[in-house]
């Protein structure tokens, strides 16, 4: 029976009810009491806030290799969300570093350019950030603000080419039609580096998995940057500038920045500070989806464990596997390739013939030789967890 | 096809509501609203929820401690230029300390 909260919730066109404990989050890690909610055209999501909308993908639905359209995870930082009219939607480029300033209607942006498509792990740079210790500000993300999907739509290079890219061009800036509520509070503006601009991966996209953006994820068009996290992938993009100097705008210059040094990733030289520098791409990660958190396998029963892997392009190597707390190490059997920006299955037969509990342990390798650590590299914003991540399960 | 900003008409139902708590029931039905009962509350609510909902208050006390919520009103204040006069983050700060620290160690 519906309460009268959950009536005037479905009323509004809201769903929300209490989840099970700990869904979605490892054995022996909580991030608080979890709320589902829906968004319109979502399914129940993790409501990990409500304005502006961020939702997080349960564990059951990170088990396809594609992540669906309908639940892939929901991020804005700001709560001015408006629906972009895609027939009156135009994508202006130019920039002081741009030769020929072009404006694009979608019908444009898709006639007028090669199309592509990548298959792309997106994973917020915050994903895991409640399951820091010590605990650390921001968005108590668990394991779910991530996802992957068939990305198609164009090079974003094509369009900058098409736009005239000056020899003293150094950074690219994309703005999208969302933005703040106050006046004095900055609109969400990132930059990437003219090289990783120019790349072939990096695509304006307008559809995943073979269907339109979704309009939380981004409805017309939005950057794709595979093997760099999430913040890059700019929704529903309006604007794209060329400047021949460092963006120095706020979600730049104070937000998403990591100790300069404390990770083995791409820099951004033009961003970069002594003491911090933008996060840029993902590190070597691992997830286990299935068993489930506080499964109980009976005796006997067939069983296996299974997950992804996934890096930042170099490819994965290989994913290892412990089921006696750490104390020898198994290679799993990977899933087929489907890309070095895709995520990689990973999969072993579960012993299920002795009673007691199994201690699961996994570390994947990436084809640079990177490997997930046993400890947190501690940092102000809680990015980069890529533990070696664990379970335990329960056989009686 | 659709014009409306939906969030900005969910952001008014929740406005209107939170300067009536005895609607605060209703406003529940469209985002978070409550708040731990205490001194300064419902200025706490009204400045917060001009541009986000409440629950990243209790979803972040076990990061927060007096000097982390100075730190993060301070950032509203100044950096995401929220309406807020020097009195008034007083009083939300020792709000947020009493009812939201929970950082340990």
């Amino acid at each position: 029976m519906l309460t009268r909260r959950e009536a005037l919730l479905a009323g509004a066109g809201w769903l929300a009810t209490r989840a099970g404990a700990n869904a979605g989050v490892p054995a022996g890690a909580t991030v608080g009491e979890e709320v589902l909610g829906a968004l319109p055209g979502k399914k129940a999501l993790i409501q990990r806030a409500f304005r502006p909308p961020n939702f997080e993908t349960p564990l059951a639905d990170l088990q396809p290799i594609y992540t669906g359209n309908s639940v892939f995870f929901v991020r804005y930082h700001l709560a001015n969300i408006p629906y972009v009219d895609a027939a009156a939607w135009r994508l202006d480029v130019g920039g002081p570093s741009a030769q020929h300033p072009l404006a694009l209607s979608l019908r444009e942006l898709k006639g007028n350019f090669e199309h592509v498509s990548i298959n792309a792990v997106n994973q917020c740079s915050g994903n895991r950030r409640g399951l820091f210790a010590p605990r650390v500000p921001g968005v108590q993300w668990g394991n779910g603000a991530m996802g992957h999907a068939l990305w198609a739509g164009v090079r974003l290079r094509d369009v900058l080419h098409k736009a005239g890219v000056a020899a003293d061009a150094l950074e690219v800036v994309f703005n999208g039609a969302d933005g703040p509520l106050l006046p004095g509070t900055p609109d969400f503006v990132k930059s990437v580096p003219i090289d990783r601009a120019l790349d072939e991966n990096t695509l304006i996209a307008f559809e995943m998995n073979g269907a339109p953006l979704p309009h939380w994820n981004g409805a017309p068009a939005r950057l794709v940057v595979p093997g760099w996290t999430g913040t890059y992938w700019v929704k529903h993009l309006t604007e794209i500038r060329i400047q021949p100097a460092a963006f120095d705008g706020f979600w730049m210059k104070s937000a998403y920045r990591i100790p300069t040094g404390a990770f083995a990733t791409a820099r951004f030289a033009s961003q970069e500070t002594p003491e911090t520098t933008p996060i840029t791409e993902m590190v070597v990660n691992s997830l286990i989806t299935s068993p489930a958190p506080a499964t109980h396998l009976r005796r006997g029963e067939p069983a296996r464990l299974a997950g992804k892997a996934w890096d930042a392009g170099a490819g994965i190597e290989s994913v290892e596997v412990s089921l006696d707390g750490r104390q020898s190490w198994r290679p799993a059997k990977l899933g087929r390739n489907l890309g070095r920006f895709a995520w990689r299955e990973f999969e072993l037969p579960l012993d299920t013939s002795r009673s007691g509990p199994i201690e699961v342990a996994v570390r994947a390798r990436s084809r640079n030789g990177s490997t997930q650590p046993e400890k947190l590299t501690p940092n102000p914003a809680g990015y980069h967890d890529n533990i070696v991540q664990t379970a335990r399960v329960e056989v009686s | 096809m659709r014009g409306a900003r939906y969030p900005l008409a969910v952001l008014f139902a929740v406005v209107g509501a939170a300067a009536a708590p005895a609607m605060s029931a209703l406003a529940a039905a469209a985002e978070p609203t409550e708040l731990r009962e205490g001194a300064g509350r419902d200025l706490t609510v009204g400045r917060c929820i001009i541009c986000h909902s409440v629950e990243y208050i209790p979803s972040n006390a076990p990061a927060m401690n007096r000097a982390a919520w100075q730190k993060s009103i301070q950032k509203m204040k100044e950096k995401f230029g929220a309406p807020i006069t020097d009195e008034e983050a007083k009083q939300i700060l020792d709000y947020l300390d009493a009812n939201y620290s929970g950082k340990t160690g």
